[in-house]
């Protein structure tokens, strides 16, 4: 590829990429507005995320690319190539030999460690968002740090439901400042995001905004004493590897009612069993 | 037994082959050049080069060929190509004054100098479908063109009502207009930075809250004061020259309505203005830009805000991007399953702590 430059994006977008990047981990948590470009893929479809991954990428680093926390999912496979095709640099499934990780709703199951950057694609990077459309709003909210309207909310779930009904893109605190989107992650991995070693990255095209938590940043999932966040995940262990510990997909195998778990970080599920680790159908597995 | 989903690699290099196929289509109809389609379907190409705030009709009709006449996927590909090109700099205001039009029309003045030009519209045609045109060859015959006359100056109609100080003057808001392709939108936007959005804003979107202001959300009496279309010339200021060098021509598409006026007991009642301004030949976004413009305007001109949508500037101007909301639609057909997952547990939760006290209750009475 020799008609577009070094991961697609020109130096110049990249330099207005990396000071806006600059300036989301001198802010943790805040949102901070970039000229996001049209890329060759839609919009929604991890545009923030690639803009982010062609700004930080240098041709040593090594790039693994997860959409639900597997290397094979379509997206994955398709935002991979193009990073394979404009920049050249070399990919892996493997968390741990990765130095930039881009992810669309999972953190990897494997801890992971200084040096490393995880960069989220946000579709709607606004916690406030669906509790107040406008953005004028929010903007103002946020500098007031007037978040009284989202404590409001989680004690509705609870006077509705009895207990917080968010499972997902669970709004979290950074630093006791900014109340944060933590991109459609389960709220599973939202623990994941405090005092993470490596640098957190989020990026949203569409709405062209650019946050970050840089290493060891202290996350507290919003909550209330006597009703306490709990990350939760389906009560199994994986079917495959056997983890108790990761996250499950649930995989519908007939038309009987009968169902499997298997761990959604592909990565994972597959170092485990190469390990000689087998959960309750892994035998059979081929 | 289950093997976990593999394979997407290769699913899509098939879907790729599979698209480039069916784009082809039945191999013994002859394939479309990208010259015909620049040719014939030059509103199409329009369209494309409109939204996709780039004016080069052999890329438009290219990507509509690519597209498979999908004018908006069409105009993704123009605009994706268009953010790689280098910015060399910025054109003189183009001067729709003197364009050469080929349609100029007048809906508040019978005559005015300069005539009334209805050019080639579709505006008296009957809306019966030409079977003539079926038969290949048929057009092998050159249609009889009148011989048009020379036109002369084209003077704006806007300028003869504000000569008498009926019409509220545009303020010169300075010289620097600002890049949305270049900095994140910031709202509330300036009037520049919202014309230049309705400019590459979605035909339809801007056609329906344009019609909607008509039924009354938010109504602003607009009269086509003129709708004109024809080639201005672009120039550039060349700094080694210092003085402005013609670089081509573009075709525009530009209307200026005349709408209810504003004033009070210590200013005289005026008219106020809706401007739209559309790369190539495409009255119908035009004149929904001047309606959806002074929509806006509500602000500025000292009017209540009733709730309209298309007074609604953040509204407006956050829908109004078809690419931006394309992607973002079709994007729910991405997998979400580690989402549902979460969902799923949660609603089985929910269930199980309502279930019993359910039954309790039912027992009680």
């Amino acid at each position: 590829m020799s008609d577009y430059n070094f991961a697609y994006l020109d130096e110049q977008t990249k330099r207005m990429i990396r000071r806006a990047i600059l300036k989301g981990v001198a802010i943790p948590g805040y949102q901070v507005p970039f000229a996001s470009r049209e890329m060759p893929m839609p919009y929604g479809w991890g545009t923030g995320g690639v803009q982010v991954t062609a700004a930080c990428l240098t041709p040593d680093d090594v790039l693994k690319v997860i959409d639900q926390g597997a290397d094979d999912t379509t997206n994955a496979v398709s935002i991979r190539r193009f990073f394979q095709k404009t920049a050249g640099v070399e990919v892996t499934e493997a968390t741990a030999e990765a130095t930039i990780i881009q992810t669309r709703h999972r953190i990897p199951e494997t801890p992971l460690t200084e040096g490393q950057i995880l960069v989220y694609q946000v579709p709607i990077p606004e916690p406030l968002r669906f509790l107040e459309p406008r953005e004028t709003e929010t903007r103002r909210m946020h500098e007031l740090e007037e978040y009284g309207l989202m404590h409001v909310k989680l004690y509705e779930d609870i006077a509705r439901h009895g207990t917080i009904a968010t499972s997902y893109d669970y709004p979290v605190r950074v630093e006791g400042r900014y109340v944060m989107d933590p991109s459609p992650i389960p709220k599973f991995d939202n623990p994941k995001l405090s005092g993470n070693p490596a640098l957190q990255l989020f990026g949203a095209g569409r709405e062209q905004r650019i946050y970050a938590l840089p290493p060891y940043t202290q996350v507290v999932s919003l909550d209330f004493e006597d009703h306490p966040f709990v990350a939760s995940k389906a009560e199994h262990d994986c079917d495959l590897c056997g983890a108790s510990d990761s996250y499950l997909d649930e995989v519908i195998t007939d038309d009987q009612g009968n169902r499997m778990f298997v761990c959604s970080d592909t990565d994972y599920c597959r170092t485990r069993r190469a390990a000689g680790l087998v959960g309750r159908l892994g035998g059979e597995a081929a | 037994m289950y093997v976990a989903v593999k394979g997407g690699e290769r699913a899509i290099d098939n879907a790729h082959a599979w698209l480039a196929e069916v784009r082809r289509g039945d191999r013994d109809v002859p394939e479309l050049t990208v010259a015909q389609i620049r040719e014939q379907m030059t509103l199409a190409v329009n369209r494309v080069m409109a939204e996709g705030s780039l004016y080069d009709p052999d890329l438009a009709a290219l990507a509509i060929k690519q597209a498979r006449g999908d004018l908006i996927e069409a105009i993704f590909l123009v605009r994706a190509y268009r953010t790689t090109l280098p910015r060399l700099g910025s054109s003189a205001p183009v001067e729709t004054g003197a364009m050469a039009v080929t349609r100029r029309i007048s809906a508040t003045f019978k005559d005015l100098p300069g005539g009334q030009i209805l050019g080639p519209t579709f505006d008296y045609t009957h809306r019966l479908i030409d079977f003539a045109l079926a038969a290949e060859g048929a057009d092998a015959a050159e249609p009889a063109m009148p011989a048009v006359d020379k036109v002369e100056e084209v003077p704006h109609v806007m300028e003869f009502l504000n000569k008498d100080g009926l019409i509220q003057s545009e303020l010169q808001e300075g010289a620097q207009v600002p890049d949305l392709t270049r900095e994140p939108m910031e709202l509330p936007a300036s009037r520049p930075l919202r014309l230049q959005a309705l400019a590459r804003s979605d035909e339809g979107f801007l056609l329906s809250l344009a019609y909607s202001t008509q039924r009354g959300y938010g109504r602003t009496h607009a009269f086509v004061g003129e709708l004109r279309i024809g080639t201005v010339a672009v120039e550039m200021e060349v700094p080694e020259l210092g003085f402005p060098v013609e670089i081509g021509e573009i075709e525009l598409t530009e209307c200026e309505t005349v709408n209810q006026f504003t004033g009070s007991k210590t200013e005289p009642a005026q008219f106020t203005r809706g401007y739209g301004l559309v790369l190539g030949q495409s009255e119908r976004k035009a004149i929904s830009m001047s309606l959806v413009d002074r929509a806006l305007r509500w602000r500025e001109l000292g009017e209540d805000f009733s709730g309209a949508p298309a007074q609604d500037e953040e509204f407006v101007l956050m829908h109004a991007d078809n690419i931006q909301a394309t992607g973002f639609l079709e994007h729910i057909k991405l997998p979400h399953y580690v989402d549902f997952q979460a969902e799923l547990e949660l609603i089985r939760k929910l269930r199980r702590e309502t279930e019993p006290s359910d039954l309790a209750a039912e027992e009680q009475p």
